[in-house]
């Protein structure tokens, strides 16, 4: 299947931009250099293009019921101009993605839109027919995924920049509340969300437009290389690598995000969340650093020190904030304390590690 | 974009240079493999004293987002190793075919030298 091209595809080709596959699409992995990208956004601002992620408008009647039990979060919690992190769970309370959603103002078209991770979207669309058709219930859903852009402003001066571009001040949105305001003429949906531990927006925009929006931003343009080792550094999920639903079926509650969980609503998964909960999980979610030189990446065995195997790791990098290996993974909870000395095999050396609390950088939310 | 390929050295496919004078050659990746490779975090080296076989592996450049092997161009023994790159590793992406050198070998045997590629071969390669 030929990869889906975000809008600007080309146009990032032309500055110099390398590309990588991810969730079936085309994307820039780098402009200029991670390091750089990274640093930009941890010091000043930088803007990723995000059009990659899904996009799933939900409306009617029934839109909020629907969304309600389609995900772990209550979504009755949200004003109009609201949004919450969530995640999507199978009967066995197993994820199978994470989302922001968000409510809409009250006169726009829809009710709700929710942001599936890239390659999920018409996987998410189905979902939501299908059940929306079992439980019978009034409410329209439209995959709007190709309909629009999606650009990520991020870091200490995210702020500054995005209530400069647009024409009605964004500076005084709380995080996760969100607002239609207008950027050069388009009018775009801006959210006070991110995925790198810094402040920042997220914005969306109808795709024919995508380049009237990106140029409206004059700072460093990143690549997904550097979003990795930004929400790393942070200890977020990244779908397929963090939870991967087809091969290695995770709760929230090993995950970590049982924040995201509201047992006193009704969703599909909840009673398995429950029992999850009440019996408590054998593996968690860790972060840890490499003691020993080398840099651990996903896939690689995560050993005790007798050597024998007791998890894998999920995601990996030399972090460029603290110029030290990190990496997550999943590992019985006996060996998850901070402090605890663990082993990873990299490429067939055994390196010591430390298990360290996330986000590895303490000073970020 | 065009990569820096110097004409007094000679190269592999692999993207490893060597440079010889008087019997000892000097080792490291192109200005074109540390623009694939990207930011290089972490390089491992062999030992002084190590053996080193033409075509196989002597260590391992690694970037924030690729692990690559090194092979090595000629026979011979390592004499040193370029101990900079262990805390400035970044050296491999400012100056690959300078302070970013790697490891110097006493070389067995000059005329493996015909199985390397030249310059200019090197260039079509890349180009």
């Amino acid at each position: 299947m030929p990869l889906r091209k975000p809008p600007l595809r080309d146009r990032h080709d032309e500055r110099g931009a390398t590309f990588t596959e991810f969730g079936g699409w085309d994307m820039p992995v780098e402009f200029d250099s991670i390091k750089e990208e990274h640093q930009s956004v941890r010091d000043s601002v930088g803007i990723f293009d995000v059009s990659h992620m899904g996009e799933i408008e939900v409306s009617g009647p029934d839109a909020e019921q629907l969304m309600q039990q389609l995900t772990t979060n209550d979504v009755t919690q949200l004003s109009p101009g609201d949004s919450q992190y969530a995640m999507i769970t199978d009967e066995q309370g197993h994820i199978i993605d994470d989302t922001v959603l968000y409510r809409l103002p009250e006169d726009d078209e829809s009710d709700y839109l929710f942001i599936p991770n890239a390659g999920h979207d018409e996987q998410m669309h189905d979902r939501w027919k299908r059940f929306r058709n079992e439980w019978d219930l009034d409410a329209e859903i439209r995959n709007a995924t190709d309909d629009y852009a999606m650009y990520a402003v991020q870091g200490p001066d995210a702020p500054e920049a995005v209530d400069e571009v647009t024409d009605e001040s964004v500076i005084d949105l709380s995080k996760f509340e969100a607002t239609y305001a207008t950027v050069a003429g388009v009018r775009c949906w801006v959210a006070r969300t991110g995925y790198t531990g810094e402040d920042g927006f997220e914005l969306i925009c109808p795709w024919d437009e995508a380049e009237t929006v990106w140029d409206a931003f004059d700072c460093q343009p990143c690549g997904l290389g550097s979003r990795d080792t930004l929400r790393t550094e942070m200890g977020f999920l990244l779908s397929g690598q963090d939870f991967d639903h087809e091969n290695d079926p995770r709760n929230p509650y090993e995950a970590k995000v049982g924040f995201t969980v509201k047992l006193d609503t009704e969703f599909v998964g909840r009673d398995a969340l429950e029992r999850a909960k009440e019996e408590g999980v054998e593996e968690t979610f860790v972060g840890f650093r490499l003691i020993d030189r080398g840099v651990p990446r996903h896939g690689y065995d995560i050993t005790n020190t007798d050597d024998a195997i007791i998890g894998t790791v999920t995601s990996g990098t030399m972090s460029p904030t603290l110029n030290e290996p990190i990496g997550l993974g999943y590992i019985p909870v006996e060996y998850a304390d901070p402090g605890t000395v663990i082993r990873v095999m990299v490429r067939g050396q055994s390196k010591k590690a430390k298990i360290e609390s996330t986000p590895f950088l303490k000073d970020k939310q | 974009m065009s990569f820096e390929v110097p004409e007094n050295r000679n190269y592999l496919e692999s993207h490893e240079w060597v440079e010889v004078t008087d019997g000892t050659a000097k080792i490291g990746i192109t200005d074109f493999a540390q623009d694939e490779l990207g930011d290089v975090v972490f390089v491992e080296l062999p030992n002084e004293g190590d053996e080193l076989t033409q075509g196989d592996e002597f260590g391992v450049v690694e970037s924030i987002k690729a692990v690559s092997d090194l092979y090595s161009p000629v026979s011979g023994t390592v004499t040193a190793t370029n101990d900079d790159l262990e805390n400035t590793p970044e050296l491999v992406n400012e100056d690959p075919f300078g302070d970013g050198w790697m490891l110097e070998v006493d070389v067995d045997d000059e005329s493996e030298f015909d199985d390397l590629l030249s310059a200019d071969e090197y260039r079509d390669q890349i180009e």
